[in-house]
């Protein structure tokens, strides 16, 4: 697992900077209606192919090709889920597990990215240090860390401590290389323009690195929670007493398939709202970019 | 005591393959208080440079750089640098990029903003306060990185090539109002462009730069009278006649420096 500098180019369909960029174009314009209604066609064709896929694999069961007791089948899911919520799983109520791993993935991410961040910085504003350190993160990263995970669990226990440094060690390396790639690309002439201006280097770093360097910084988020996820998950899996990796590895002992693919619905849509979440964050700390494809109006 | 005194500069950089570049080579240059001086010359001839050891940004190779009687040996803050790209800071406020060098200084934040209202009213921007700057035009962001860099009220004025991203009619614009500033503080100008008409009807003092490594190969005195309209100097007699003894200097340069990069590009294809 290695994790190289990604940056994304926030949506910009959803950039709030953009409606009040456009004031000219009138809400109820003939070309906004058209929008909408391709959105909600859209909308509709991926709603369409969930349904025949579903379809496609519980009728697939139901003729007997695909054995259920190995692939599971949708409505086996779909009851598994609804006896969670309604009668609790085998280790304690649903919500429970939930926040568990919910706790430890967020825990892991907060502390990651915070770790990421500023040793990102400290490394591309301190030649010396990136120097010094370059070598050990190149091979720290080229190795699979997520065996660490067996360590952590052992050392630290089947609490949520040994998930969450997990989760940590996952998250720091893409942050990290994004944040010092962002670092060293902060435009030179900005640096000597705040210096001059009268910015003390604490101030350079603060004012001028830290908010070029989100662009990159803010593209790694989406993916490291991702990982954080991972790391709480596998984590569980690989010894706990609570959580929803816990459970999916319960579910597996007992052989049911559908329990495991509940389990991962339920991560799956934690990482979604995550996602949904950091995409807002993202707008509104980019708010000073230029809108990407449809040309902000200039004024004059 | 001259503002700005370039003593036998040499400046030197390092390459990618382990040469070293000889950007200026022996250039002596004195801006008194209050002048304006423009620095003419071709492509690549470290016109910029000088700018960048006055400033502290890069440090003399030999030779001595003299700010106000004292050597320069770091980087300079009353200094003020107007750049050729953008340099205002994009995820700041027109307001925020205007009040921010007061704020690095130490000044109040009730303060540094009523200044940079101030100065948004002197570069004709008051009512954009809250843009950010890529929903400005390019003469308009100009105009915030001027007054960024005057509200510090610098007594050394450095502009690299400002305008020469504006188009024609922006540009003789910016350049009346330029001259319109510098006269409220008056400051000592360093402008660099290789535009004559701009140096000629902006400065008190045009010098010519040779082709690289450069050194001063001539310096005129521009006697028109103040103050001055940009878009109509170029009318008058003494501007045209000044024009051609310039040119005459320069011209030289600019085939040297042409030449130079037309056989480099002959080798290259």
């Amino acid at each position: 697992m290695s994790d190289t500098p990604v940056r994304t180019d926030p949506s910009p369909a959803t950039n709030p900077a953009e409606d009040r960029l456009s004031p000219a174009e009138a809400p109820r314009s003939p070309r906004r209606r058209r929008n909408t209604r391709r959105r909600v066609l859209l909308g509709v064709a991926r709603l369409a192919i969930v349904v025949v896929l579903l379809t496609a694999w519980q009728l697939a069961v139901n003729a007997k090709v695909v054995d259920p007791f190995f692939w599971g089948e949708p409505i086996g899911v779909w009851d598994q889920l609804v006896s969670w919520v309604t009668v609790g799983t085998p280790q304690g109520s649903l919500g429970e597990q939930i926040l568990v791993t919910l706790q430890e993935a967020v825990l892991g991410f907060v502390i990651g990215v915070i770790l990421g961040v500023t040793f990102g910085i400290a490394l591309g504003r301190i030649r010396i240090l990136a120097e010094l350190f370059a070598p050990f993160l190149k091979v720290a990263n080229s190795i699979p860390r997520i065996i660490l995970g067996a360590i952590f669990t052992v050392a630290f226990g089947f609490g949520i401590q040994s998930k969450v440094i997990l989760a940590v060690v996952l998250v720091f390396f893409g942050v990290f290389f994004n944040a010092f790639q962002g670092t060293r690309e902060v435009d030179r002439n900005l640096l000597a323009n705040a210096r001059l201006l009268g910015a003390s280097p604490w101030r350079v770093t603060r004012e001028v690195v830290l908010p070029s360097a989100f662009t990159w910084i803010l593209a790694s988020l989406h993916i490291s929670f991702g990982f954080a996820l991972i790391g709480a998950i596998v984590g569980e899996l690989l010894g706990a007493n609570k959580g929803l990796g816990l459970l999916i590895r319960s579910s597996q002992n007992n052989f049911n398939m559908n329990g495991v693919l509940a389990g991962m619905v339920l991560v799956a849509i934690i990482a979604l709202v995550a996602e949904a979440l950091i995409t807002v964050l993202e707008n509104r700390l980019l708010r000073w970019r230029p809108p990407q494809f449809h040309g902000g109006a200039a004024v004059e | 005591m001259a503002a700005i005194e370039l003593r036998h500069v040499t400046k030197k950089f390092a390459t990618a393959d382990d040469g070293t570049y000889t950007a200026l080579e022996d250039l002596s240059l004195t801006v008194e208080e209050g002048q304006f001086c423009a620095v003419v010359g071709p492509t690549g001839c470290g016109k910029s440079t000088t700018l960048t050891l006055v400033s502290g940004l890069e440090l003399v190779s030999s030779g001595e750089a003299i700010v106000h009687g004292h050597p320069v040996r770091a980087i300079d803050t009353s200094t003020g640098f107007v750049f050729q790209q953008d340099a205002v800071f994009p995820w700041k406020s027109v307001l925020d990029n205007v009040a921010a060098g007061p704020l690095f200084r130490g000044t109040k934040r009730s303060e540094a903003v009523s200044l940079a209202r101030d100065w948004l009213r002197r570069v004709g921007l008051s009512g954009f306060e809250d843009r950010y700057p890529h929903q400005l035009s390019g003469g308009m962001r100009k105009r915030v990185a001027l007054a960024q860099t005057l509200i510090n009220q610098p007594r050394i004025l450095l502009m690299d090539e400002p305008f020469s991203a504006l188009d024609v009619q922006t540009r003789a614009i910016m350049s009346t109002e330029l001259l319109h500033l510098w006269d409220q503080t008056k400051p000592a100008v360093i402008f660099v462009t290789h535009d004559l008409e701009e140096a000629i009807a902006l400065a008190d003092k045009v010098v010519v730069i040779t082709a690289g490594p450069g050194t001063v190969k001539a310096e005129f005195a521009i006697d028109l009278p103040r103050p001055r309209v940009v878009q109509e100097i170029r009318f008058d007699p003494t501007f045209t006649r000044l024009y051609g003894q310039i040119w005459e200097a320069l011209r030289d340069e600019v085939d040297e420096a042409y030449t130079r990069t037309t056989t480099l590009s002959k080798a290259v294809s």
